[in-house]
């Protein structure tokens, strides 16, 4: 962050709905009002979540093929140097180069290698771990992972202006509007890379 | 959504759906994590998990034995030189499969009695490997240099026998076990985090926090989740089959009569599934009892459960008829005839009409709706199949070792105190983990459940 005079106190603001439906209807209207730095809480996965707020879609399933096909070709080239090159041993009579015994450990390789990948793809693309996030600080946003669903839209966001994007969502029908404040401290301002 | 539930009867009285749709997201929520958030252990968990924890002694004790004195305290050798260990190896590793079948292959077919018992049985699965890894560990015999398993650069220049399926075993298991602790872990992250922003003490709270990494249900999130969530079950569904064909494997790449047959990979994936159901209904049953989950696991489950049980059963007894019928009549080999005949008649006689008995026979009950309808019946009819799996594994390794082609080398087995003490030990430190697990973990996906419910309220769909 910049050293700039004032610092922003607000996160953002949270919006609070009862259903996924409710939800999915004001999220389309929050990105038809051309709100860009949003995002969605809630319980279990919202189907139409990601179009309704104008999310960009993930890129996770090709990062998965690529630990595939590292861990496919790992197994392979593994076995063939051991095998051929670095302890060549006949062994039942097989040739050395015997690939087809070869091809039990190379899919345990590539499934081995794309579960990793996808696993620990999925933390880091998501910046997990990561213990503390502004919004935690919103109130009734400890609900958001049982039972109710919630829309926020940040303040770095260029159209945000708080009374106004306040009364916006009120208007999407949301049960409740609340701000999500940064820690006095500032510590917690930086956000990390928004990442897609 | 509707008003709380104040019924107190619910969880108690069996129900035909999936789960009770007069449960609101917070209600079946709290009664997953109250089970957690709460103080007081239940007196019978406490029992069970002290029992457990006794036998986790006697294990202690054994492989302290089995290290200090050697493998010899066993009962294999000559012709035997395969026994117990290995017969409780793929035992404990068939169990571990229909947690993945559940957690994965459901998943990927929709079907919606999946959820309430897939967590159940991905824990099953992590725990029913570490106890089968313990066996062929300690058959090495020197566990401290199992690292020699592993293509790892050392000063003797040696490395694995990659044609072995042996080798093949370790990469195999090794593979599950992460990949199922991965799929496991995955979730579990938005259960964690119900469980962080409902717990109370501060202990919980810093435990739960540190568990969940800060997962707080962002749009974004769930998408990358939902995608990796899909592809560990996609990866883990040829995984499972790869991993018991491999086992198999073992055998069946040997040269010896009763082992050598091309049957064996898909018999022993029908069984590990058949041994698999067994044991999640073996620990479901009570576990819903006692923790009024009968509102969450509901009879639909049991139900359902017990159809896959019937089908692999099916399989296998296809399976047995066929080994029979190839050493019998097809093959023409004189060894193979032999090995069958001695399987059926010779002095472990009683072990394979047991095997049919209990494998082929009993759990055809399983046709009747009344039957498994009864779930103290039901109950019974999975600790026979229990039973009869490992009959199987018996029948297979022993019936085949202790009379090869020379006459002169045969012998007879029989297990000694230890190697029935490591086994009975297995199944202690299986029960005290599933306890902790039960005690401490969500032992239904919460937000899996919550997902179903919505799906069921909502009329559209």
């Amino acid at each position: 962050m910049s050293q700039a005079p004032s610092k922003p106190t607000v996160y953002g603001l949270v919006a609070e709905y009862p259903t996924p439906e409710a939800l999915l209807k004001a999220a389309e209207q929050v990105r038809d009002a051309g709100y860009t730095r949003v995002d969605a809480l809630t319980p279990f996965p919202v189907h139409g979540i990601v179009d309704a707020l104008g999310l960009p879609k993930s890129k996770m399933a090709g990062l998965v093929l690529g630990g595939a096909i590292a861990g496919a070709l790992v197994g392979f080239a593994m076995q063939t140097y051991l095998s051929v090159f670095q302890y060549p041993h006949i062994t039942t009579g097989r040739p050395l180069f015997s690939w087809p015994n070869f091809i039990p450990v190379i899919f345990e390789c590539t499934v081995l290698f794309a579960g990793l990948t996808a696993f620990v793809g999925m933390l880091v693309r998501n910046n997990l771990p990561r213990p503390y996030h502004p919004v935690f600080a919103a109130p009734r946003v400890e609900n958001t992972t049982t039972s109710t669903f919630m829309i926020v839209v940040e303040a770095a966001d260029p159209k945000f202006e708080l009374n106004g994007t306040e009364a916006f969502l009120r208007k999407t029908g949301a049960d409740f509007v609340g701000v999500a404040p940064f820690e006095e401290s500032g510590a917690d301002q930086d956000d990390g890379p928004l990442m897609n | 959504m509707s008003a709380p539930v104040t019924d107190k009867s619910m969880g108690h009285v069996e129900i035909a759906e999936v789960v009770d749709l007069r449960h609101t997201y917070d209600s079946a929520t709290d009664k997953i994590n109250n089970v957690i958030l709460t103080k007081k252990t239940p007196m019978g968990l406490t029992i069970i998990m002290g029992v457990c924890f006794l036998i986790v002694g006697l294990l202690m004790t054994t492989i302290t034995k089995l290290v200090s004195t050697g493998i010899g305290i066993w009962g294999n050798n000559q012709p035997v030189a395969w026994a117990f260990d290995i017969i409780n190896f793929v035992w404990w590793i068939g169990i571990g499969h229909a947690g993945t079948l559940i957690s994965a292959i459901l998943f990927l077919f929709r079907q919606e009695w999946r959820t309430s018992i897939n967590r159940f049985a991905e824990a099953m699965t992590i725990f029913a490997v570490m106890c089968a890894g313990l066996f062929p560990l300690l058959h090495t015999g020197r566990p401290w240099l199992a690292y020699w398993l592993f293509p790892i650069p050392n000063v003797m220049q040696m490395w694995p026998q990659f044609r072995s399926p042996l080798m093949w075993d370790v990469f195999a298991v090794s593979t599950y076990f992460t990949v199922s602790a991965l799929f496991w872990y995955t979730g579990l992250i938005p259960d964690l985090a119900s469980l962080r922003d409902r717990a109370k003490t501060k202990v919980a709270k810093i435990i739960t926090g540190i568990a969940a990494m800060g997962w707080r249900g962002s749009a974004r999130h769930w998408q990358r989740y939902e995608i990796i969530y899909l592809l560990l079950a996609g990866l883990s569904t040829p995984l499972v089959v790869s991993v018991h064909s491999i086992v198999s494997l073992d055998f069946a790449v040997s040269q010896l009569p009763g082992w050598h047959t091309t049957i064996f990979p898909p018999y022993f994936v029908a069984g590990a599934i058949y041994s698999g159901f067994a044991m999640v209904l073996t620990l479901a049953i009570p576990v819903r009892k006692f923790f009024g989950f009968k509102d969450l696991i509901t009879q639909k489950h049991l139900d359902a459960m017990s159809k896959v049980m019937l089908a692999t059963g099916l399989i296998v007894l296809y399976g047995y008829a066929m080994e029979a019928f190839i050493a019998l009549v097809y093959s023409a080999n004189p060894h193979e005839e032999f090995l069958m005949k001695n399987r059926m008649f010779g002095p472990y006689a009683w072990s394979y009409w047991l095997l049919i008995l209990c494998n082929g026979v009993i759990p055809q009950l399983l046709w009747l709706k009344r039957v498994r309808m009864h779930t103290l019946t039901l109950w019974f009819i999975t600790i026979v199949i229990n039973i009869g799996m490992w009959l199987e594994r018996f029948v297979i390794l022993v019936t085949t070792l202790h009379r090869d082609f020379l006459p002169s080398s045969w012998g007879m087995y029989a297990p000694t105190k230890w190697d029935i003490a490591m086994f009975i030990g297995t199944v202690g430190f299986f029960g005290f983990m599933m306890c902790l697990f039960i005690r401490f973990i969500p032992m239904i996906a919460g937000f899996e459940l919550r997902e179903l419910l919505h799906k069921k309220k909502t009329p559209h769909h």
